[in-house]
């Protein structure tokens, strides 16, 4: 458990260092989840390690939002400067992404044979 | 009286009580919103920041005080995305198997969200910088402020429209994906975490493991596409 916190900081702190010495417009803690995808492929030991401390926080993701989304609560009147274009770009935008993103996944998927006859991927 | 004035004095300005506030806001938003069986309107995210939004504004507290004390659950969003690689890799198999689906999916994806997101705000009049502020908003936080900053943006104002996405689709996704008759968790999954982020991620791990897996793929190579993509569709646009 106490290892498994360790190794989830580590790998932030060496996605940050290569973040910040690579000048990557990507964040370090991206770059942990990829180096440590990897390195949790390779070792059994660290996946036992690691696990329930990432179900302990992946939990409660969405209470990690809330220090932030109170700081944009704050910040309102900046989204006054021209109100109906933002909200309607963002409103437009997200359902448009969330449902092309969803039909090509199984368009692909259906043509390619990998999911069963409802819809459902094996 | 004095005396509990001078211990107000104490408490508003520590860490401790806005640290407390921000846990038991989101205790009692998690509760409001598990009587409500999880509906997408009863997001607790939502739910708890107009709890908070709320007292700060009825103790006359500022946004910098409030965060001396929540910062201590902010910071733990940095290891939580490392671990998004934990539930990935137990679905290894899979993802490997859905690779082309996932890639096709994040290419239409991370397209459609910077496109129609600048095309409604250039059509409806916004101007330069509120555009490509507006270009990121399905990537993380810091990526689409980066993104943002380098592109004539605004970052603050990215910030603010990534979040904003985020409780849109996170409040939209199940009603949208039930209309579509979307039944497979992994595209329903993968399509949160990509068109709205880390709120959409959560959301989604509220709704089904499988889809919190996918959803923190699309999360990850989104976060990718975006940083690609914007600065390559500028280049051809001008």
């Amino acid at each position: 458990m106490l290892l498994g916190l360790f190794s989830l900081l580590l790998f932030q702190l060496i996605g940050e260092t290569i973040a910040r010495g690579s000048g990557l417009p990507i964040p370090g803690p991206v770059i942990g989840f990829v180096l440590l995808a990897v390195a949790l492929a390779a070792s059994p030991g660290l996946r036992r390690e690691v696990d329930p401390v990432a179900a302990g926080l992946l939990r409660y993701l969405s209470l990690l939002f809330v220090p932030a989304a109170v700081g944009v609560i704050q910040q309102w009147g900046l989204l006054r400067v021209a109100a109906v274009p933002i909200v309607a770009a963002l409103l437009v935008s997200t359902w448009a992404a969330l449902i092309v993103t969803a039909l090509v996944f199984r368009f692909v998927s259906t043509r390619l044979g990998l999911s069963g006859p409802d819809g459902e991927a094996r | 009286m004095d005396g509990v004035f001078r211990l107000w004095v104490y408490l508003s300005a520590s860490p401790l009580l806005w640290l407390t506030v921000t846990l038991g806001a989101y205790a009692l938003a998690d509760r409001i919103a598990l009587a409500a069986r999880y509906a997408p309107i009863a997001n607790p995210v939502v739910i708890a920041v107009a709890l908070i939004a709320l007292l700060l504004h009825l103790t006359g507290t500022g946004y910098p005080t409030y965060f001396a004390g929540a910062q201590f659950v902010h910071f733990l969003l940095g290891p939580a995305t490392v671990a998004l690689a934990v539930p990935l890799v137990r679905e290894a198999a899979r993802v490997r198997r859905l690779i082309l689906p996932v890639l096709a999916a994040l290419l239409a994806g991370s397209l459609t969200a910077i496109v129609t997101a600048v095309g409604t705000g250039w059509a409806l009049g916004a101007d330069r910088a509120i555009l490509m502020s507006l270009a990121p908003k399905s990537a993380t936080t810091p990526i689409a402020m980066s993104i943002a900053s380098a592109n004539g943006g605004v970052p603050a104002l990215a910030a603010v429209f990534v979040v904003v996405t985020g409780v849109i689709g996170a409040m939209s996704v199940t009603p949208l994906m039930n209309r579509l008759g979307l039944k497979d968790y992994a595209a329903r999954g993968f399509a949160a975490g990509l068109a709205a982020g880390g709120i959409g991620t959560a959301r989604a791990f509220q709704v089904n493991p499988l889809a919190g897996t996918f959803a923190g793929l699309g999360l990850a190579l989104n976060g990718l596409a975006t940083a690609l993509l914007v600065p390559l569709l500028l280049t051809l646009w001008r």
